[in-house]
């Protein structure tokens, strides 16, 4: 399977995995390890990066987690570039998962600060992988900015209720020249390999694999199914026929 | 509409107890059912016809949390700061008609106290006062947030209900939440059971969070007092505040605290009694009714209560607290404001969560947010 490639870094695993909601830091280390997930997104809120003995990073030091900081809980454009430089600072990356959703209820993201931030981001430096809705024309204009990847959601982050966008994420995925990463709302393996049959470069899930009642063979099974997906996209999946082509009611006088 | 009170007005309590307690079993499993729950299904859901369901409930309100906050509970710690006060509040321990000394700490003594809950492990932490204006007051807050802010990532009030520019002062001083309960929603008792004091005004209490949400603060604490007055009613109400302030303050958080009355010296008995049974429906209710909100349970609560509640819906949780002014450094047992039910360490109750197969969260927020 083809490598995927965002900016300098290829990844053989198009699997990329959250670190929240885990009933320890331990479990949540062999269940990424089981992923095979090499780019664990991390919310700069829940670490001390300053502290050695963080619970939550001296779990993720193995060499195939490269952490995507993430910049949840802020509200504001203002409040993001702040929030990333520190995670720059303290995570030694310039990788950054740009969240912005001054919504705590369904921590919808807004589009306009995404946007202010995302601009301002990468002209400091940053790879700037930004969770927005799907939404075609606010893909182009992040792309336009200069963002490493769009991130769209497939429904309500944590809601687990699937490809509920699945009509513009295909859109998005027509028209992309960066890579697109299907975040948020991922609820079962099933869902991850639609996103990647229809074209998805990756996706991001965290809540199913974490809340299952068991987490490592859930990761393993996102694994696969994320690959079986690639796999079938690279292959050309065939076009389904709702029906049987006996005759040709409109043509075949040409055949008389 | 410029504050929850136009809404308040428009229900009675009477009208609305009526309606709870009428709800029948046919209503619990329609809410049961439904998909969206909203305030008619929470009725429904803290009936007493709900009683028999409390097994599906609590099967419901367990997934729904872990969807939400995942295996995970958060811990804060209380740092009471003085017991002074003006108020008379018939239930309270710093009512300023019972005898005990009153104390309000120095800076000197707030930093001994912040040394030893850092050390306990403790990120988050709530100050905790009377309302005394003259000696703490908006300077007092100010000074104390300046003084800790660089300890913690996480800061909460529950102090007197102040105006949106006090407010606004202190959010930029590093505040996160303010926590304030209406203690009762019944009008009429709530008179009888503040006599005097600010806080016997009952619509300058009930119109706080609106004032926090348009000062903007991050996340907004609502509750009643469970003892004062029926659970259910005021817990009805308490739900209507929770849905009108998420729709007018959407960029704010919120949270519920379930505080029953506790023994304190020269205290009031509890008026109406909710059982372990009660409470542990009433927190089923919520998360069935709203997925989101965030569900806190202090160390009034018993050791086997805490320890079986972990898994129903809530979402964080204090350990270890001390509710007098000074408690953890300067002057240990004593001038509290009630008794404590649960007196294991904070490192006892990480352990038990975690013997639950969930995580005791320290720290899910940074200054610079």
């Amino acid at each position: 399977m083809k490598k995927l490639q965002i900016a300098d870094k290829s990844f053989e695993s198009r699997l990329f995995t959250g670190t929240g909601k885990f009933s320890s830091a331990g479990q949540m280390e062999e269940a990424l390890t089981v992923s095979g997930s090499e780019l664990v997104t991390v919310a700069l809120k829940r670490v001390d990066a300053n502290d050695q003995k963080d619970d939550i990073l001296s779990h993720l030091k193995a060499p195939q987690f490269n952490l995507l900081p993430n910049t949840s809980g802020v509200r504001t454009a203002k409040e993001a570039v702040f929030a990333a430089q520190l995670a720059r600072e303290a995570l030694e990356t310039n990788w950054l998962k740009l969240e912005i959703h001054p919504d705590p209820k369904y921590l919808l993201p807004d589009p306009i600060e995404s946007l202010k931030a995302a601009e301002e981001l990468t002209k400091l430096g940053f790879l700037v992988l930004p969770y927005i809705h799907a939404d075609p024309v606010l893909c182009k204009r992040m792309e336009e900015v200069g963002a490493a990847a769009v991130m769209p959601l497939g429904s309500p982050i944590g809601s687990n209720k699937g490809l509920k966008t699945l009509d513009f994420l295909q859109i998005i995925i027509e028209q992309s020249n960066v890579p697109v990463v299907v975040d948020a709302g991922i609820g079962s393996p099933s869902d991850a390999a639609k996103a990647m049959e229809i074209g998805a470069d990756a996706v991001l899930v965290n809540t199913a694999i974490a809340v299952s009642s068991d987490p490592v063979n859930m990761a393993k099974a996102f694994k696969l199914a994320v690959e079986a997906g690639r796999m079938a996209f690279e292959a050309k999946l065939a076009q389904p026929i709702n029906h049987a082509q006996a005759s040709s009611p409109f043509t075949s006088f040409l055949n008389e | 509409m410029n504050s929850f009170v136009e809404i308040f007005e428009q229900h009675s309590w009477e009208e609305q107890k009526t309606s709870i307690y009428a709800k029948t079993n046919k209503d619990v499993e329609q809410a049961l059912n439904s998909e969206k729950r909203g305030i008619e299904e929470f009725k429904a859901l803290i009936s007493p016809a709900a009683y028999s369901y409390l097994e599906d409930m609590a099967a419901l309100s367990h997934q729904l949390t872990q969807k939400r906050f995942g295996k995970t509970i958060q811990m804060y710690a209380p740092m009471y700061l003085s017991n002074e006060c003006q108020n008379i509040c018939t239930y309270c321990g710093f009512s300023l008609d019972n005898k005990v000394r009153r104390r309000t700490l120095t800076n000197d003594e707030i930093l001994r106290e912040v040394e030893v809950i850092k050390a306990m492990g403790y990120d988050h932490i709530l100050l905790v006062t009377g309302e005394a204006n003259q000696t703490v007051g908006l300077n007092y807050f100010k000074n104390v947030l300046s003084l800790i802010r660089p300890h913690f990532s996480h800061i909460s009030m529950e102090v007197q209900p102040l105006n949106q520019e006090d407010y606004e002062d202190l959010i930029s001083l590093g505040l996160n939440t303010v926590l304030v309960y209406q203690e009762t929603y019944h009008k009429e008792d709530y008179k009888k059971h503040h006599p005097k004091g600010k806080k016997s005004n009952f619509n300058y209490r009930l119109e706080t969070p609106d004032r926090l949400g348009r000062a903007r603060v991050h996340k907004i604490g609502l509750g009643a007092l469970f003892g004062l007055e029926d659970w259910r009613t005021d817990s009805l109400f308490t739900a209507l505040h929770l849905g009108y302030l998420e729709r007018k303050y959407w960029k704010t958080k919120y949270s519920i605290s379930f505080p029953r009355l506790r023994p304190f010296s020269g205290g009031l008995e509890p008026k109406v009694e909710m059982t372990d049974r009660d409470l542990v429906q009433l927190i089923c209710a919520y998360r069935l009714f709203n997925e989101e909100v965030e569900l806190s349970i202090s160390t009034r609560e018993t050791e086997n209560f805490r320890n079986n509640i972990i898994k129903l819906g809530i979402t964080s949780m204090s350990a270890g607290s001390k509710t007098n002014p000074g408690g953890y450094a300067i002057e240990p047992q004593s001038l509290e404001q009630f008794e404590i039910s649960d007196e294991r360490t904070p490192k006892e109750i990480e352990a038990m969560i975690q013997a639950q197969g969930y995580e005791a969260v320290w720290k899910d927020w940074d200054r610079v947010l």
